[in-house]
C-alpha cells in the first residue's frame, strides 16, 4: 500500500509542476491544489498505513489495545488541510481580482513587476 | 512557569483581535495599533531579559509535556529575533499614522499588522517543526492580504509571483516534515535532534536537509530562489514593503539558522558546503541585480537579496566567530533596512515618485533628511563606526580564520559594490539637481511628515547605537552562538535533564 | 456583469426555509457536545456557515445577510477575541498558557454540568470560522453581482 502511495504522491507532484508551468493562472491554482494535496498524502503515508484499527480506547482502559493506526498524522493533515483550504480560497479570490484587473488569463501579460 | 514566553505570540494576537472586533471605528485601531506594538517590545524586552539571565526559557502550551505536547522555546537567538520583531513592528505602526491612507486603513491593515506580528513571533518561538509551519502559514495570509491591501495592478501581478512561490515553499516544507516524521516518529525539535543521532540512514537525512534548504531558501530570498522578492517588494504600500523587507524574509533565515544547527548536523561537510555557495551566489547576484535598477524600493529589495546572502554566510562557515557574525548581521540588517524603506517612503512623500532619474535637489530642500539617509545607507555598506561596519568585519575575520578565502573576497566585493548602490542613490535622490521636466509633480505634500521623520531618526540613531555600543550587542550575540554551536543545551531545556 | 444568483426552484426555496433553522440548531449542538465526543467549534462552524450559504443559493444574499445580522468580519473579530480570552486565566493560577479550567455546578434540572475554557475557545473557533467562510462566500458572490 505504501508503494502504491508513493507512486500516488509522485503522480500528484509531477502532475502540479506540470500545471504550474502553464501561463493560464486557473491553472496555476489547479497546480497549486495537487501540490499541497500531493504534500498531506506524503504525511498521511509516512505515518504508515493500517487497515482496520482506529486508535480508539476502550472505556476504562488507559491506552489502546494491540496495534492501532497513528492518529497524530491524520491530526496535522487535518491541519494541513484546513490551513491549505484557507490558503487556496485567498488564492482562488486573488487570481479573481488579478483577472479583473490586467483582463487575461495569460502570466505573460503579467511581467510589468519584473524587470 | 514562565508567562513571558508565550507573550510575544498572545499579545499582537490579542491586539489583533480586539481590532478586527473594532474595525469600524479607525481612531480606536490606530491607539490599539501603536499601543499594541509599543506592549509587544515591553514584552520582546522582557523575555530578552530573562532568556538573558535564566538560560533557554520554555514553556509547554496548555501543560502538556513535551515531547507530545506543543513547546514554545526561547532560547538567546529566539529572543533577539523577537525584540527586533517588535522593534519595527513598533515603527512600522507609528510610521503608519500618516503614511496609510483612510481607504487602507479601511481593509484591515491594522489587524492584518498584528496578526503577521503574531506570525512572526510564534515562528520564532516555537519548539515544534509542524507547530513552525502553522505559523508560517498565519504569516503568509497576513502578507498576502497586506500585499494586495489597494489593489492596484502592480500589487496583483506581484501578489501572483509572491503567494506561489510561497506555497510551493510551503508544500515543500511540509513534505519535508512528513518524511521527518516518518522517520523519527515526532515533531518536537529537541526530541527530533536527540532522536535522529540514531539514526543510521544519513543520506536520508541529507535529503531532507535539503528539502528544508529550499523550502526556507524560498522564503529568505537566497539564490537560486529569489525572483519573487524584487517583483513583488516594491508594490504595496512602503509602511508594508518596510515591515516585509525588516522581517518576512529573516524569518526564512531564522528557520535555516535554527534547522541547520540543531537538527541537521549530521554531515556538516556537505551541507554546510552547499550554504556556503548558496551564501556567495546570493550575495553577487542580489548586488549585482540592485546595480542595474533605478526604482529607490527596488534597489532596496535587490540589497536585500545581498545582505540575506552575509547571513548565510555566518551559518555555512560554522564556526563560533561566524555564527555570531551571523546574529549581528540579522540585528543591524533588520534595523537598517526597514529604516531605508521608511526613508524611501519619505522622499516619495515629497516628491511624488520613487524613480531615481526623476528625483533629485533633495539634499538641497530638506538636508535633515539626507543625512538621516546616509546613517543606514553607510551603515548597508559597512562603514565604520556603524553597524554595518562591525556585522560585515565579524563576518570577513570569521571567513579569514575558516581560510575560506573565496568567500572572504565574495564578500569584501560585495560590500564594495552595495557603497557604489548607495552612492548611486545619494548622488541621484539628494545631490543632482533635479530634472527640470519633473520638478513640479503631484506629491502628497509634507502633511504630517513629523511622524515620520521622527521615526526614521530613532531608527538611525539605533543604528550609531549598535555600531557605537557594539561591545554588548556582540556579547548577546556570542551567546546566541554558543547556544546555537552546543544544540545539547536546547535539547536539556525542552525535555529535561534525563541523564 | 449582472447574473442572477438565485436559482428559482420552488422546492429548494421551501426546503431552505425549514432547514435552515434545523441546521442552524444542529451546529449548535454539534457545538456543545464537542469536548468529550465528536463535534466541536470547528465543524459545527462549518455547518451553521453552509447553512447560511444555502440559504444564499435558495433565496439572495440580501436575505442571507438579513438571516446572519452581524457583519462576518465582526463574527472573526470577537471570536478571535474569545479565542484568546479561554487561554488567559491560566496565567492567573500560575500555569502554562491554555492549561484548561472546569467549572462544576449542579442545576435543578439538567444535573451537574461542567463548564471551562476550552467551551469558551470553541465558541470563539465557531465564530472564526462562521465568519470566515461568509466572508470568502460574500465578498465572492458580491463581486460577481
Amino acid at each position: 500500500m505504501e508503494t502504491l502511495m508513493a507512486f500516488v504522491v509522485g503522480g500528484l507532484f509531477a502532475a502540479a509542476i506540470y500545471m504550474m508551468l502553464r501561463r493560464s493562472i486557473v491553472k496555476l491554482v489547479i497546480g497549486l491544489i495537487l501540490l499541497s494535496n500531493g504534500a498531506n498524502l506524503l504525511l498521511f503515508t509516512q505515518a504508515g498505513m493500517l487497515r482496520g484499527a482506529p486508535p480508539l480506547v476502550p472505556l476504562g482502559a488507559t491506552q489502546p489495545e494491540g496495534v492501532v493506526a497513528d492518529p497524530l498524522a491524520q491530526a496535522l493533515i487535518l491541519t494541513a488541510i484546513v490551513i491549505g483550504f484557507g490558503v487556496l480560497a485567498f488564492a482562488v479570490v486573488l487570481i479573481h481580482r488579478a483577472y479583473e484587473v490586467v483582463e487575461a488569463d495569460d502570466m505573460d501579460q503579467m511581467k510589468d513587476t519584473d524587470t | 512557569m514562565r508567562p513571558e514566553v508565550a507573550l510575544p505570540v498572545v499579545l499582537p494576537l490579542l491586539f489583533g483581535a480586539i481590532s478586527l472586533a473594532l474595525w469600524r471605528y479607525r481612531t480606536a485601531q490606530r491607539v490599539i495599533g501603536v499601543l499594541g506594538t509599543g506592549t509587544l517590545l515591553a514584552a520582546a524586552v522582557w523575555l530578552l531579559l530573562a532568556t538573558w539571565r535564566d538560560g533557554v526559557l520554555v514553556m509547554h502550551m496548555g501543560n502538556w509535556q513535551a515531547p507530545f505536547g506543543i513547546v514554545l522555546v526561547s532560547d538567546l537567538l529566539g529572543a533577539i529575533m523577537v525584540v527586533l520583531a517588535a522593534i519595527s513592528g513598533l515603527a512600522t505602526a507609528v510610521y503608519s499614522l500618516t503614511a496609510i491612507s483612510k481607504r487602507h486603513e479601511h481593509y484591515g491593515y491594522y489587524p492584518l499588522l498584528h496578526l503577521l506580528l503574531a506570525g512572526v513571533n510564534g515562528a520564532f518561538l516555537t519548539g515544534d517543526i509542524f507547530n513552525m509551519y502553522v505559523w508560517f502559514e498565519v504569516m503568509l495570509v497576513a502578507s498576502f492580504a497586506l500585499l494586495i491591501l489597494g489593489g492596484e495592478r502592480a500589487q496583483m501581478e506581484g501578489a501572483i509571483k509572491y503567494v506561489t512561490l510561497n506555497l510551493v515553499s510551503s508544500a515543500i516544507f511540509l513534505s519535508g516534515i512528513g518524511l521527518l516524521y516518518g522517520l523519527t516518529g515526532t515533531l518536537n525539535m529537541a526530541d527530533i535532534a536527540d532522536k535522529l543521532a540514531d539514526v543510521e540512514d544519513t543520506g536520508l537525512i541529507t535529503v531532507i536537509a535539503m528539502m528544508f534548504l529550499v523550502s526556507f531558501g524560498i522564503k529568505a530570498g537566497a539564490f537560486p530562489f529569489f525572483f519573487w522578492l524584487p517583483a513583488s517588494y516594491h508594490t504595496p504600500q512602503v509602511a508594508v514593503s518596510a515591515l516585509f523587507a525588516a522581517l518576512l524574509t529573516k524569518v526564512g533565515v531564522y528557520a535555516l539558522f535554527r534547522v541547520f544547527t540543531l537538527i541537521f548536523t549530521q554531515d556538516v561537510g556537505y551541507t554546510h558546503e552547499i550554504l556556503l555557495w548558496v551564501a556567495g551566489a546570493t550575495m553577487l547576484t542580489g548586488v549585482l541585480g540592485a546595480a542595474a535598477q533605478y526604482e529607490f524600493r527596488r534597489i532596496l529589495s535587490f540589497h536585500i537579496i545581498s545582505q540575506i546572502g552575509y547571513m548565510i554566510m555566518g551559518l555555512a562557515l560554522f564556526t563560533p566567530l561566524a555564527l555570531v557574525g551571523g546574529v549581528f548581521y540579522i540585528m543591524h540588517h533588520i534595523i537598517v533596512k526597514a529604516n531605508l524603506f521608511l526613508v524611501s517612503g519619505l522622499v516619495y512623500r515629497l516628491k511624488g515618485t520613487y524613480e531615481l532619474k526623476e528625483l533629485g535637489g533633495m539634499y538641497r530642500s530638506h538636508p535633515i533628511l539626507g543625512l538621516l539617509f546616509l546613517v543606514p545607507a553607510l551603515s548597508l555598506a559597512g562603514i565604520p563606526p556603524l553597524s554595518g561596519f562591525f556585522a560585515k568585519f565579524i563576518l570577513i575575520r570569521a571567513g579569514v580564520e575558516a581560510e575560506s578565502w573565496w568567500i572572504v573576497f565574495v564578500a569584501l566585493l560585495v560590500g564594495l559594490l552595495t557603497l557604489y548602490s548607495m552612492i548611486k542613490i545619494w548622488a541621484e535622490v539628494f545631490w543632482k539637481a533635479q530634472p527640470e521636466e519633473h520638478a513640479n509633480r503631484p506629491a502628497p505634500g509634507p502633511k504630517g511628515t513629523g511622524v515620520m521623520y521622527g521615526t526614521i531618526a530613532v531608527m538611525a540613531a539605533m543604528t550609531v547605537f549598535i555600531g557605537f555600543g557594539a561591545q554588548p550587542i556582540y556579547l548577546i550575540a556570542e551567546q546566541a552562538a554558543h547556544q546555537l554551536l552546543d544544540p545539547q543545551i536546547y535539547i536539556d531545556a525542552v525535555l529535561g535533564d534525563r541523564s | 456583469m449582472t447574473r442572477e444568483l438565485n436559482i428559482q426552484s420552488l422546492i429548494l426555496r421551501s426546503a431552505s426555509q425549514l432547514l435552515l433553522p434545523l441546521l442552524l440548531m444542529f451546529s449548535i449542538f454539534l457545538l456543545l457536545r464537542g469536548h468529550d465526543e465528536p463535534g466541536g467549534g470547528f465543524i459545527a462552524g462549518l455547518v451553521a456557515a453552509s447553512a447560511i450559504a444555502l440559504h444564499m443559493f435558495a433565496q439572495d444574499i440580501h436575505q442571507a445577510k438579513r438571516v446572519l445580522y452581524a457583519d462576518p468580519r465582526d463574527l472573526v473579530g470577537w471570536g478571535l477575541v474569545f479565542g484568546v480570552i479561554s487561554g488567559v486565566p491560566a496565567i492567573f493560577k500560575g500555569q502554562a498558557f491554555f492549561t484548561s479550567q472546569w467549572l462544576e455546578f449542579t442545576m435543578p434540572i439538567l444535573g451537574k454540568i461542567k463548564v471551562g475554557t476550552p467551551l469558551i475557545f470553541d465558541i470563539g473557533v465557531y465564530l472564526v470560522v462562521v465568519g470566515s467562510v461568509l466572508l470568502i462566500l460574500l465578498t465572492l458572490a458580491e463581486a460577481e453581482d
